[in-house]
């Protein structure tokens, strides 16, 4: 019988049905970092439980690591005691620890990628909701909570429900300055937050075939953000060109037989889907979010919604939404003031993201009123920039040139919006207060976009900066 | 510890605190920053904080600063509550602070499944069921509401509306194995021949 990626991981990974009636699912990868971990440990601690499965768990530094000054102790008392916290625990149960040392360090969504961890077929869960960014390899990826990380901690397993799969072909190919981004954005708002709820997105079409591992990766990233758990696109031979090489990638005739294993886990092609949706990638522009959601969006050129525009049920979460962000229904997103430049975050910080921006940057000059801050994914990624000279494009602009980390994304780092500052982000969440100040207002758009609006200053089409026939690449 | 060995939830009565507004999302519940710590207590103290104070400054207090909603533990919401990050401190905070069930059109997968695995209970109702609860809740702050697990009702004074669960979901809290390390544990053979099976575990 057929069946989908999604069903053949899920029977692949089955050990029992639970007495609830929920899947018992064995889990083959799982990534720790600071935040969520430390009562997981904790508690496996009071009921003296061990890590079952070491080798196949491993543990890294984001969420709370400066950017500036890394000198240990950090300034931030918490910060430090998280950081001790997950050094104290990797060593107690085993569990290997990439840390700011390392150069293998980095967002935990960038390096399970980058050294070859994360690879077609496997279930993997990490105490954070972009985990989903891994379905890119033809993964089922899921965020989970503390008390499921001491569950995969104690077990390899989780206790879960089976996803429903939406298939969502993007067809076509993108134009000039429309990138991956902005693919998921116009999927997240024409779908609403809550549409994926219960369900895997399966993504593919002529548009993802064509995209690098980077832009698969920021548009699993943002699944979540439509209420799908869990995004993927299938295995082919673009992943597989990926992985080849890899710390954690088989090698040698391993590779052969991984490949054919994960080639065999692509979903088949009569498989049946419980919803589909089609997308013309042809018709896609550059997408930016007004309000304090990621489906309040809009194209660059359209008009911020008024709330008599949308129907009677989401009229008090627009007018919400105005209020917060200070804007006006029916006034342009074009030409809103903008006071900081954020490329970074689990979405959109790695090596494609960074040479996107640097090529709409090139030798321009970022606005005297905006503060730029790049912020590379993981160190592997900003070696790799470094080595192509793109930090001192981006150092020549004005921007900032920052470590490693989740930065601005989240703000649980010194790097903060101030007051009710407008911040042109690449990252994943516009949510209120969710860059550090809690009036602060998010902007979302892609690292082009970003740069974009931090030469002008102001929210631009960056279509109309970049003239024609330069080297910003069709995504 | 065996499959098992959790309190078994079947009831909750308490009163409600209503909290309208769709898609309220977990850096609303509980701001990032109250992340930097290593341990769960103390959250209660800054659940909707940045909310709260906002509204207290419009002069227009949230519903967790208003007096009459004070010791409730039902708490009422709209559509998609808990969406965005995987915060478990979400409903750690919440139920520190003293809310035993939430009821609401939908929840996100996430805040969820991170529910469940503390005891505290989320039932879903149609948006009309919702909005029933949200205004008796309003019109008669400190009346009880009873969610019964078993029938798969809320009582609130003499209205009686059906609400739905995951029938999953359900069970463990009926059978009190919600907290399922102990019950992921129990059969282990099961785990390593599953394990021992996958081409990626063994090295291709």
């Amino acid at each position: 019988m057929s069946r989908t990626l999604l069903q053949k991981v899920w029977d692949a990974h089955g050990v029992r049905t639970l007495p609830t009636g929920q899947t018992q699912l064995f889990i083959g990868l799982h990534l720790v970092h600071e935040v969520t971990s430390p009562q997981a440990f904790a508690m496996l601690r009071d009921r003296g439980w061990q890590v079952q499965f070491p080798e196949r768990t491993f543990a890294t530094v984001d969420h709370i690591i400066p950017t500036l000054d890394q000198a240990r102790p950090f300034a931030d008392t918490l910060a430090e005691e998280m950081m001790s916290a997950l050094e104290r625990n990797a060593k107690e149960f085993g569990v290997p620890l990439w840390d700011l040392s390392s150069p293998r360090q980095g967002i935990v969504h960038v390096i399970g990628p980058e050294l070859g961890l994360t690879q077609p077929g496997l279930t993997i869960a990490c105490g954070d909701s972009h985990t989903s960014t891994h379905g890119a390899f033809g993964t089922v990826a899921f965020g989970i909570g503390t008390s499921q990380v001491r569950d995969v901690l104690a077990s390899q397993c989780l206790a879960i429900d089976p996803l429903k799969v939406r298939r969502i072909d993007v067809t076509g190919s993108l134009a000039r300055g429309v990138y991956a981004k902005d693919v998921i954005l116009e999927i997240i708002r024409r779908l609403g937050v809550k549409g994926g709820v219960g369900f895997a997105y399966e993504y593919g079409g002529a548009v993802l075939d064509g995209m690098t591992m980077d832009e698969r990766m920021t548009v699993c990233n943002m699944s979540i953000e439509g209420g799908a758990r869990v995004g993927y696109v299938n295995p082919d031979q673009t992943t597989f060109d990926y992985l080849e090489g890899r710390p954690f990638a088989p090698a040698g005739e391993a590779f052969g037989r991984a490949k054919a294993w994960w080639a065999s886990m692509a979903s088949d092609a009569d498989a049946a889907y419980d919803d589909r949706l089609e997308i013309d990638g042809a018709a896609l522009a550059p997408v930016v979010t007004w309000g304090i959601n990621p489906g309040q969006s809009i194209q660059v050129g359209e008009r911020i919604p008024a709330p008599g525009d949308v129907e009677a049920n989401d009229r008090p979460a627009v007018a919400e939404a105005l209020a917060f962000m200070g804007f006006e229904g029916g006034a342009p997103i074009a030409g809103t003031k903008v006071d900081v430049a954020f490329i970074g975050s689990c979405t959109n910080s790695r090596l494609t993201d960074l040479r996107e921006a640097a090529q709409v940057v090139a030798t321009q000059r970022i606005s005297p009123h905006v503060t730029g801050l790049v912020v590379p994914g993981s160190q592997a990624v900003a070696a790799a920039a470094e080595q192509e000279g793109l930090d001192e494009v981006f150092r020549a602009a004005g921007f900032e040139w920052r470590r490693a980390g989740c930065s601005m994304c989240l703000a649980m780092n010194p790097d903060k919006l101030e007051g009710q500052q407008v911040c042109a982000s690449s990252s994943n969440r516009n949510f209120k207060g969710r860059q550090g100040s809690p009036t602060g207002r998010t902007l979302l758009m892609s690292p082009a976009m970003v740069a974009a609006a931090a030469l002008a200053g102001e929210v631009t089409d960056v279509r109309q900066l970049a003239p024609a026939g330069s080297t910003v690449e069709v995504g | 510890m065996a499959g098992g060995g959790a309190q078994r939830i079947t009831r909750i009565a308490g009163t409600p605190v209503p909290m309208r507004g769709h898609d309220i999302d977990t850096d609303r519940i509980i701001p990032a920053r109250f992340l930097r710590s290593i341990r769960f207590e103390g959250l209660e103290a800054h659940v909707f904080e940045d909310d709260r104070t906002a509204l207290a400054d419009a002069g227009t207090p949230h519903p967790f600063d208003q007096p009459q909603y004070q010791g409730a533990s039902v708490l009422l919401a709209n559509a998609n509550f808990g969406c965005g990050s995987s915060r478990e401190h979400a409903p750690q905070a919440l139920q520190r602070w003293g809310i035993q069930a939430c009821i609401a059109e939908s929840f996100s997968e996430i805040f969820l499944g991170n529910s469940t695995a503390l005891g505290l209970p989320c039932a879903t109702a149609t948006p009309e069921a919702v909005d029933q609860l949200l205004r008796a809740a309003e019109a008669e702050p400190g009346s009880a509401m009873t969610l019964d697990l078993e029938a798969l009702t809320v009582q609130a004074g003499d209205r009686v509306v059906e609400v739905a669960m995951a029938p999953a979901v359900r069970e463990a809290l009926l059978s009190g194995t919600w907290d399922a390390t102990g019950l992921l544990l129990d059969q282990f053979d099961d785990v390593r021949a599953v394990a021992a099976k996958l081409p990626y575990v063994t090295g291709f």
